[in-house]
C-alpha cells in the first residue's frame, strides 16, 4: 500500500508517495537519492545509517519512513553550509576520525546530535554517545579526538 | 625580494586528500551507484555444507513477472581464484556445493522484492555428502575429498628444516613446548559486498563497479569467467569501505553481477547483506599451532620447531600463500638459526579463508611471543632482555631462509615502549583495587612492505605511475593503486609534490578506473607506499627533468644550472627566474600535453630463496617492526578483562604522513584486540552462528583503550624517502602482549583465542576450586 509522506528533509519541505513498509534508510537512499547515509548491517547492529530526527540521533534502518511524517530529518548531506564543512566534519577530516569513510556519516550525525544537546561533552560522554556506532578502521582513538576538536570549533562559533 | 622555497610535506600531519568527500557523504561506494532502470540482483545460496548438485530448478522463478535473467553453474564452466595454480572456485557452484552459503544461482529482476521472491522459488535438488567442519575431520583417512587433485583434503603441505633443530634443543638450558588455538576471525569491513555490472549489448562491452582492493585481478577474472577479451572490460573501483584483506581477491559477487548483466543485457546491482558478507568471508583461518623453543639461560634462542594446521575452508583462495607465510615469517624478526616448520593447509566445508590483515603471520606470532614470555618468566629474565639478546645482526643482513633485511628499528621500538610505559616501574603500579588485578605484558611483531614477487608474474615493473601536466598547470597523478581508506592516494600525492617542491594542492589524483589509470596489482600485503610510492617518486623526477630542460632553454642556461624551487625555476640565485606556470608553457611547446611514467621494480636479492618449495613467500623490500606494551585489569570475580592502555612503537622506516601512520597503527592494534578478546567465527554443523555484528563481537568505542603511538624511523635505504609499511605490522603483537599481561596479572596463561571473559572466568573458577580442594584435602 502506498501513502503520502510529508517531512522536512535537510531543511526542505518534501512530499513523496511511499510504500508503507519502506524503511527510512531505503527511502533516503533509494527514493530520494541521498546516498550519504550508509547501510552497514541487517538492522541496528552498526550505526552507519544514523540520521537526526528532530535533532535526535536515530537508526534509519530501524525506523519506517512513514514514521517520519511531519518531522524534521537531517542527514549527513545537510551539514555542509555555504560549501564549507561543519565543525564535526572538519574534526573527522582533520584529525583522521575517518579512514575508509563508510561508517563516517553515522559517526558524524551521532556526534552532531551530541554537540547539539551537549556542546562540551566529556570523553566519557563522547564514548557513550557513540557507543552504538562501529568503526573498523580507526580503533576510535582519533574519533574521540575528532569530536573533542569539533567541540572546540563549535565553541568558537562553528555550527556542529 | 621574498625568498621562494620549495614546499615540503613529508613527515607532516596531512589529512586525507579524499577526506572532505567522506565526511560530507559525497563519497560514492559501489552500492551508491543507483541508476534508473537498473536491475536488482539476488543470490540463491546452498543450504548444505557439502552436497552433490542433482538439479537447480529455476522454472518457477522464471515464471515470475519482472524476472529478467537467472544464472546458475550451467552458465559458466570457468574456475576462478587468485593463485594461477589454484583456481578451484566457480562463481556459481557446479556439480557440488562445498560450504553452506556458497552461491548456486542468481536472479536479476526489475526490483528487489521481485528478485527476493524469485530466489525463494528456486529449488536445489542435491545429494548430501559427508561434511567436514574441522581440519581434523577433513584429514581423517576415510574422508571424502572436496576437490580433485587435492589428495587427503590437503591444499598444501609445507616442510622445511634449516639447521639442526634436535642438536639445538640438546644444547639448550630450557626447552618448552605448547599448543595454541586461534579461532577463525574475519574482516567484517563496514561496507558489505556489492557490485554493479553494466553490459552494453550493442558494443559487447561491460563495465563493472567493484568494491575491491585489486581491480586488476578482478579485470583478469572477469575476462576469464565471461570468456571476453580484456579490452572489452572496464573495471571501476569507487570508494571502498574497508578491506583488511577480504577484497584482495576477486569475489563471486562481482563475477555473478557480470554474468547476470550480460544475460539480462542490462545493468545489475547486487548488494549483499551483512549475513551474506559474513558467510562468504575471506578471513583468517582457525589455526592450531604446536610450538617448541629451545633457549639458553641468558634467553638466547637455540632452535625452533613449529607446526601449523589451518582450517582453510572450501576453496583454495590464498591458502598456499597463507601457510607459507606462517613458516617463512618465523624469521626476519629475531636471529634464528635452527628452525623446523611443518604447515598444513586443509580444505574443509566452511567458507574459504583469505588474506586477513597480517596475512599468515599473526597466529604464529601469537604463539611465538607467548612461549618466549613463559620461558622468560621461567628463567627469571625480563621479557625485554629476551628480545634484546635475540636481535638480528645490524643490517644489511640475510636470514637463514634468504630474506633480505636492510633496516631494523626493532631495538628502538623496544626502547620506546619500555620507556614510555614505565615498564621498569610497573611492579609498583601492579597492585589492583580489591578484586581487580593489574598486569603488564609486552610482545613484538613485524610485516612485509609488499611481496617482492607478485602473484601474477608478467615481467612488467612492479609498479607504474603516470603524471599528466597540461596548460592549466595542474599535475594529475594517475595510478591503479586502490585507495581503500588506508591513505594511499594521499601518500602518492605527497610523494609527487615533495619531489617537485610544490604545494599538495597542485597535484590531483585519479585512481580506480581501468580506462584511465595504469595497471596496478592492488592494495594488499602493504605494498602501495613502498612500491607505488617509489614509482611516484620516479615519475615526479622524470617530470622535473622535463621542466628543468624547458626552463634551461628559456633561460638560456644548462639544465645542470637550473635550480628548482617548486613554484620558481631559476639559473642561479641572482636570476629572477621563471614561475612554475611559465615553465609549463615553455615545456608544452615540445610535445603539447606532458605525460611521464614512473616505474619501480623490486631487486632480485629481495625475492627470497630456493631452500624449500615456496621460499619466495616472505620476501620483501623492507620489513616493518613493532613492539607493544599492554596494561590490563582483570576482575577476579567476573573474569572481565579491561585493556587500560596500549603503548606501541612501529618502525615504518620514515613516516611520510604522521597522521596516517598513527591512524594505521592504532587501527592495527585495535583489530588485534578484537581477535584477541572477542572475535570468533563460530559454526554449528557448518551453519555460521555469528553472521551478524552482535554475535561477531568487535570492540565498541566503550571497550577501546587509549593507544599511544611511537614512530620509529629506521630510514630504509630502498624505501620511498626511507619509508616502509605502517598498516599491518602492529596487529600481531597485541595478541601475545595481552595474554602476557593477563598472565602477569593472574598467573594464568591463555593459549586459546579469543580470551573472552567467559574463558577467563572459567579458568579462575577452576583454579579456585583446585586451590580449595588442595586446602581441604591437603
Amino acid at each position: 500500500m502506498a501513502r503520502i509522506l510529508q517531512l522536512t528533509l535537510n531543511g526542505r519541505a518534501r512530499t513523496d508517495a511511499i510504500t508503507e513498509n519502506v524503511l527510512l534508510l531505503d527511502y533516503l537512499r533509494e527514493v530520494v537519492g541521498l546516498t550519504g547515509t550508509k547501510t552497514g548491517c541487517d538492522g541496528g547492529e552498526c550505526g552507519a545509517c544514523t540520521v537526526l530526527v528532530d535533532d535526535q540521533p536515530r537508526l534509519s534502518c530501524l525506523m519506517l519512513a512513514a514514521l517520519a511524517d511531519g518531522r524534521r530529518v537531517d542527514t549527513v548531506e545537510s551539514l555542509v553550509s555555504d560549501g564549507r564543512l561543519s565543525a564535526v566534519q572538519r574534526g573527522f577530516h582533520e584529525k583522521l576520525g575517518s579512514q575508509c569513510g563508510y561508517c563516517t556519516p553515522g559517526f558524524v550525525m551521532a556526534s552532531a546530535g551530541l554537540l547539539r544537546r551537549n556542546p562540551r561533552p566529556s570523553e566519557d560522554e563522547i564514548r557513550e554517545a557513540l557507543g552504538s556506532n562501529i568503526c573498523r578502521c580507526t580503533g576510535y582513538v582519533k574519533i574521540i579526538e575528532a569530536v573533542q576538536y569539533a567541540a572546540q570549533l563549535h565553541a568558537a562559533g562553528a555550527s556542529p | 625580494m621574498n625568498e621562494v622555497l620549495p614546499a615540503h610535506n613529508i613527515g607532516d600531519y596531512v589529512p586525507l586528500v579524499d577526506g572532505p568527500e567522506k565526511v560530507s557523504g559525497r563519497a560514492k561506494y559501489t552500492a551508491d551507484f543507483i541508476a534508473p532502470g537498473m536491475l536488482a540482483g539476488r543470490i540463491f545460496r546452498s543450504p548444505y555444507s557439502h552436497a552433490e548438485i542433482l538439479e537447480v530448478d529455476v522454472s518457477e522463478a522464471l515464471k515470475l513477472p519482472g524476472v529478467k535473467a537467472i544464472v546458475t553453474g550451467a552458465d559458466c564452466d570457468k574456475g576462478f581464484g587468485v593463485l594461477p595454480i589454484a583456481r578451484s572456485e566457480h562463481p556459481l557452484a557446479r556439480d557440488r556445493v562445498r560450504y553452506c552459503g556458497e552461491p548456486v544461482a542468481a536472479v536479476a529482476a526489475l526490483d528487489d522484492v521481485t528478485a527476493r521472491e524469485a530466489v525463494r522459488r528456486i529449488k536445489l535438488k542435491a545429494r548430501e555428502l559427508p561434511a567436514y567442519h574441522t581440519a581434523k575431520a577433513a584429514l581423517a583417512p576415510d574422508a571424502v575429498e572436496l576437490h580433485e587433485r587435492r589428495p587427503k583434503n590437503i591444499e598444501r603441505d609445507v616442510f622445511f628444516e634449516i639447521g639442526d633443530v634436535q642438536a639445538a634443543f640438546a644444547a639448550s638450558d630450557l626447552v618448552r613446548e605448547a599448543n595454541y588455538n586461534c579461532a577463525e576471525v574475519c574482516q567484517n569491513q563496514m561496507e558489505m559486498h556489492a557490485a554493479v555490472a553494466d553490459y552494453d549489448a550493442e558494443r559487447d562491452r561491460i563495465t563493472v563497479h567493484a568494491s575491491t582492493q585489486v581491480p586488476y585481478y578482478v579485470h583478469l577474472m572477469l575476462a576469464q569467467i565471461l570468456d571476453m577479451d580484456m579490452s572489452r572490460i572496464r573495471v571501476i573501483k569507487p570508494h571502498v569501505g574497508g578491506g583488511f584483506g577480504c577484497r584482495t581477491e576477486t569475489l563471486n559477487v562481482e563475477l555473478i553481477a557480470a554474468l547476470l548483466a550480460r544475460k539480462a543485457s542490462g545493468c545489475v546491482r547486487i548488494v549483499v547483506n551483512r549475513e551474506e558478507t559474513f558467510i562468504t568471508h575471506r578471513g583468517r583461518p582457525e589455526t592450531d599451532i604446536r610450538l617448541k623453543i629451545g633457549m639458553r639461560k641468558d634467553g638466547r634462542i637455540t632452535g625452533v620447531e613449529c607446526e601449523a594446521i589451518m582450517r582453510g575452508g572450501a576453496h583454495s583462495g590464498y591458502g598456499i600463500v597463507t601457510i607459507l607465510y606462517a613458516g617463512s615469517m618465523l624469521y626476519a624478526i629475531y636471529d634464528l638459526h635452527n628452525v623446523k616448520y611443518v604447515g598444513k593447509r586443509v580444505l574443509t566445508n566452511t567458507p574459504p579463508c583469505g588474506a586477513f590483515r597480517g596475512h599468515g603471520t599473526v597466529d604464529v606470532r601469537f604463539a611465538f611471543e607467548s612461549l618466549l614470555d613463559a620461558m622468560a618468566r621461567e628463567l627469571d629474565l625480563d621479557p625485554f632482555a629476551v628480545r634484546r639478546v635475540n636481535l638480528l645482526p645490524p643490517p644489511p643482513t640475510f636470514t637463514d631462509n634468504d630474506l633480505m633485511v636492510n633496516s631494523y628499528g626493532l631495538p628502538e621500538c623496544l626502547d620506546w615502549v619500555e620507556r614510555e610505559s614505565g615498564w621498569k616501574n610497573r611492579k609498583g603500579r601492579q597492585r589492583g583495587n580489591g578484586h581487580v588485578r593489574k598486569g603488564f605484558g609486552m610482545a613484538c611483531s613485524h610485516y612485509i612492505s609488499g611481496a617482492s614477487k607478485p602473484v601474477n608474474w608478467t615481467g612488467e615493473p612492479h609498479a607504474t605511475v603516470k603524471l599528466k601536466l597540461d596548460f592549466d598547470g595542474s599535475i594529475v597523478l594517475l595510478t591503479g593503486a586502490a585507495e581503500i581508506g588506508q591513505g594511499s592516494s594521499t601518500v602518492l600525492v605527497q610523494s609527487v609534490a615533495e619531489v617537485l617542491g610544490l604545494d599538495l594542492s597542485r597535484v590531483r589524483i585519479v585512481t580506480g578506473d581501468s580506462d584511465v589509470v595504469p595497471k596496478d596489482n592492488g592494495s594488499y600485503s602493504s605494498r602501495v607506499t613502498f612500491l607505488v610510492g617509489n614509482a611516484a617518486i620516479d615519475a615526479a623526477n622524470n617530470l622535473k627533468a622535463v621542466l628543468i630542460a624547458a626552463a634551461a632553454r628559456k633561460l638560456d642556461a644548462k639544465p645542470g644550472e637550473i635550480e628548482c624551487l617548486g613554484e620558481l625555476y631559476r639559473a642561479g640565485a641572482q636570476d629572477k627566474g621563471l614561475t612554475f606556470n611559465e615553465v609549463v608553457v615553455e615545456a608544452l611547446k615540445d610535445t603539447g600535453t606532458i605525460t611521464v611514467t614512473g616505474n619501480y621494480s623490486t631487486i632480485p636479492e629481495s625475492h627470497g630463496g630456493k631452500k624449500y618449495r615456496g621460499a619466495a613467500i616472505g620476501g620483501t623490500m623492507g620489513y616493518s617492526y613493532s613492539a607493544q606494551v599492554v596494561e590490563v585489569s582483570v576482575d577476579d570475580e567476573t573474569g572481565v578483562v579491561t585493556v587500560d592502555k596500549v603503548w606501541v612503537a612501529h618502525d615504518c622506516g620514515k613516516a611520510l604522513n604522521r597522521l596516517s601512520v598513527e591512524g594505521q597503527v592504532q587501527g592495527s592494534v585495535w583489530m588485534g584486540m578484537g581477535q584477541a578478546m572477542s572475535e570468533e567465527v563460530a559454526y554449528y554443523d557448518g551453519l555460521m552462528l555469528t553472521a551478524n555484528m552482535l554475535d561477531y563481537r568487535v570492540p565498541t568505542i566503550q571497550d577501546s583503550p587509549p593507544i599511544e603511538v611511537g614512530i620509529v624511523e629506521s630510514n630504509d635505504p630502498h624505501g620511498p624517502f626511507g619509508a616502509k609499511e605502517a598498516g599491518e605490522g602492529s596487529l600481531a603483537a597485541f595478541l601475545p602482549a595481552l595474554t602476557n599481561a593477563i598472565a602477569d596479572a593472574t598467573g594464568l596463561r591463555f593459549n586459546d583465542l579469543p580470551v573472552t571473559s567467559d574463558r577467563v572466568f572459567a579458568a579462575l573458577e577452576k583454579r579456585a576450586r583446585g586451590t580449595a580442594r588442595n586446602n581441604n584435602g591437603g
